[in-house]
């Protein structure tokens, strides 16, 4: 028998199986089910199941970010409508308006743990494989169908390898390494697979730049991305959960390992998890890290994309650095050293948005949030902000928009007659000043 | 189960957000409204047009970006019978299938389909007929199909429950 892949291992545990074959439909368990602001719908698809309580509230996260705080009378009562099912049903992990992104938020809180299951009505739940969890988007019935049977049904994905060796040249990021994935391969270049990132490349990367490569593959079809946790994950997540701890706040639902007795055995679970070395893969592509550039996504699809010199003069009235993808205080940070000292072009709006208010609270400390105002940014409230054309910096027709997101179809946000390019947060700041797509390696003074 | 209608031909990459626009997804909740934004920003035309059974072909990666079930949701509420496409985005087709929504990866079929032709899906058989011929497309798993003909998710979970 041959090895076996990280999506095996993990939904045969989810599954509660011992093994599990490539293509096998199992009934898997997720250790979280999250959602935001789509709660109240998932909501009233849950009352027609006609149960007074959900099966296990410590199972279910909800963050509001997606419209925060509400912009309209409508969006409100949405809200309100998810406060009260929180409070009745004795949600514990519920995270108010302002917090921040629910991707960035329960990694933030470790919430999830590597090798564990979370299903979310999100497309970009693929985001936990960073700390080497299985992370997939699922739609609102099934959000609804695990809150009354706390199962569903899953097919084990075949997986693909990427291999990234060498660190990054200045300049360069993870999202830069996964638009030139999705650029070679399509935008349904990994469609129903679990993909997974090694290599020296992926291993020298900071957390946070490792978060953008499993966010970015829900634009690749992937079902799930996955990144071997190692010493700097576990540290991460030892520190956040500690804290938790310290505070009384032990809000762990409970999984197939729980009562968790200590955070070592928590955290060390994800050892038997690791893809063996000689599993099995669909597809394996080799990277190094030199030959990699500042790239741009074009308007209106993530896999028109062309290296960032090729669209350099591109003139926008519109930067917008943040999202679950982009808006970590390291993406602050290399903004903020484009941006200090300068001003935001004449005829230009630069929306910040912070991922988290933790992201906000360090750069407020660091002073990138002064740098920022100063060159005259506009600061947004943690959340996604107008990633998705609900509110703050819709553009207008005919408007272009250089964002940190990780989508850019027509009308993604609110307006279908204006176009998106996708970059960098360096990129996306010396854009700001510049008016126009500009290499932040070139700005003049 | 059979379904007969015109064919709505669309290329590929269709994504959630042509399909139905986010900026609706928190504040519009009726069936009849959110009918009447299905695929709003890719064929005006379409709401205004579609019939009871009419089928949607697509091209490679349909359905893809969003989790949103209302890019299902809209197309069943205005009737559509089935999509037929060379590959579906996999939230999107699961949120089809849960929603009873037909949705068919045949690529044969996909290419071979005119724009507004006459389209015969017979979901027994699992052949597609259209002018070019007869196409067959392999049958889903029994328990998949169990959701699809319990006409959703949502029928076929009350029912596990009753019977639990």
């Amino acid at each position: 028998m041959s090895g076996q892949t990280f999506a095996q291992k993990a939904l045969a545990r989810a599954a509660g199986l011992d093994f599990v074959e490539v293509g096998q439909v199992v009934d898997a368990r997720p250790d979280i089910v999250l959602s935001h602001d789509n709660t109240a719908a998932i909501r009233r698809i849950w009352q027609q199941f006609g149960q007074e309580r959900v099966l296990i509230p410590d199972r279910i996260a909800i963050t509001l970010d997606h419209a925060v705080p509400a912009p309209t009378t409508k969006h409100a009562q949405n809200h309100a409508e998810i406060r009260q099912f929180v409070q009745e049903q004795g949600i514990r992990h519920f995270f108010e308006v302002g917090r921040g992104i629910c991707h960035q938020v329960l990694s933030e809180e470790a919430i999830v743990l590597p090798g564990q299951l979370i299903l979310g009505a999100d497309s970009h739940t693929t985001h936990f494989g960073w700390l080497g969890a299985f992370g997939a988007g699922i739609g609102r019935s099934e959000v609804a169908t695990l809150w009354a049977t706390g199962e569903l049904w899953l097919r084990v994905p075949e997986s693909m390898k990427i291999v990234l060796e060498g660190e990054l040249p200045p300049g360069v990021t993870a999202k830069d390494f996964a638009l030139r994935v999705i650029g070679d391969l399509g935008a349904d270049g990994g469609l129903y697979m679990s993909v997974e990132f090694h290599g020296s490349g992926i291993e020298a990367m900071s957390l946070e730049s490792r978060m953008v490569l499993p966010n970015m593959m829900a634009e690749f079809g992937a079902k799930n991305a996955w990144i071997a946790p190692d010493a700097k994950t576990v540290a991460y997540l030892e520190q956040r959960l500690k804290r938790r701890l310290e505070i009384g706040d032990w809000r762990l639902g409970a999984g197939t390992h729980s009562p968790l007795s200590s955070l070592q055995s928590l955290i060390s679970n994800f050892q038997s998890l690791l893809s063996d070395a000689d599993a099995t893969y669909a597809a394996i592509h080799h990277y190094r890290a030199a030959d990699l550039e500042p790239s741009i996504a074009c308007p209106h699809s993530v896999d028109k994309v062309v290296p960032l010199s090729a669209v350099a003069g591109t003139r926008v009235q519109q930067a917008f650095l943040g999202t679950c993808t982009n808006g970590r205080l390291e993406d602050l940070a290399a903004a903020a050293e484009v941006i200090r000292g300068r001003r935001v072009a004449p005829g230009v709006r630069f929306l910040v948005i912070p991922a988290s208010s933790e992201v906000l609270k360090a750069a407020l400390e660091r002073g990138y949030i002064q740098d920022f105002v100063e060159a005259g940014a506009v600061i947004g409230v943690p959340g996604c902000g107008p990633c998705m054309g609900n509110h703050m910096g819709i553009p207008a027709p005919g408007e272009v928009t250089i964002s940190s997101a990780n989508r850019n179809f027509r009308g993604r946000m609110g307006t279908a007659d204006s176009e998106i390019y996708l970059a960098n947060p360096a990129v996306v700041a010396a854009t700001a000043v510049a008016g126009v797509i500009v290499d932040p390696r070139e700005i003049g003074e | 189960m059979f379904i007969t209608g015109r064919a709505w031909k669309y290329g590929d990459n269709i994504n959630t957000d042509v399909i139905f626009p986010g900026k609706y997804t928190y504040t519009v909740t009726e069936r009849a409204e959110i009918a009447r934004h299905a695929l709003e920003d890719l064929d005006p035309t379409f709401a205004a047009n579609v019939q009871p059974g009419d089928v949607i072909v697509g091209g490679r990666n349909f359905g893809c970006g969003s989790s949103r079930e209302q890019a299902a949701t809209c197309l069943v509420y205005n009737g559509v019978g089935a999509i037929v496409a060379v590959s579906f985005s996999r939230i999107f087709y699961r949120n089809a299938l849960n929603n009873g929504l037909l949705a068919i990866a045949c690529p044969e079929a996909a290419a071979a389909i005119q724009p507004g032709e006459q389209v015969t899906i017979d979901a027994e058989q699992h052949v597609i007929r259209c002018a070019a011929g007869e196409f067959a497309f392999p049958p889903l798993s029994a328990s998949v199909m169990g959701i699809v003909a319990a006409g959703g998710l949502v029928e076929y979970v009350k029912r596990k429950l009753a019977a639990a």
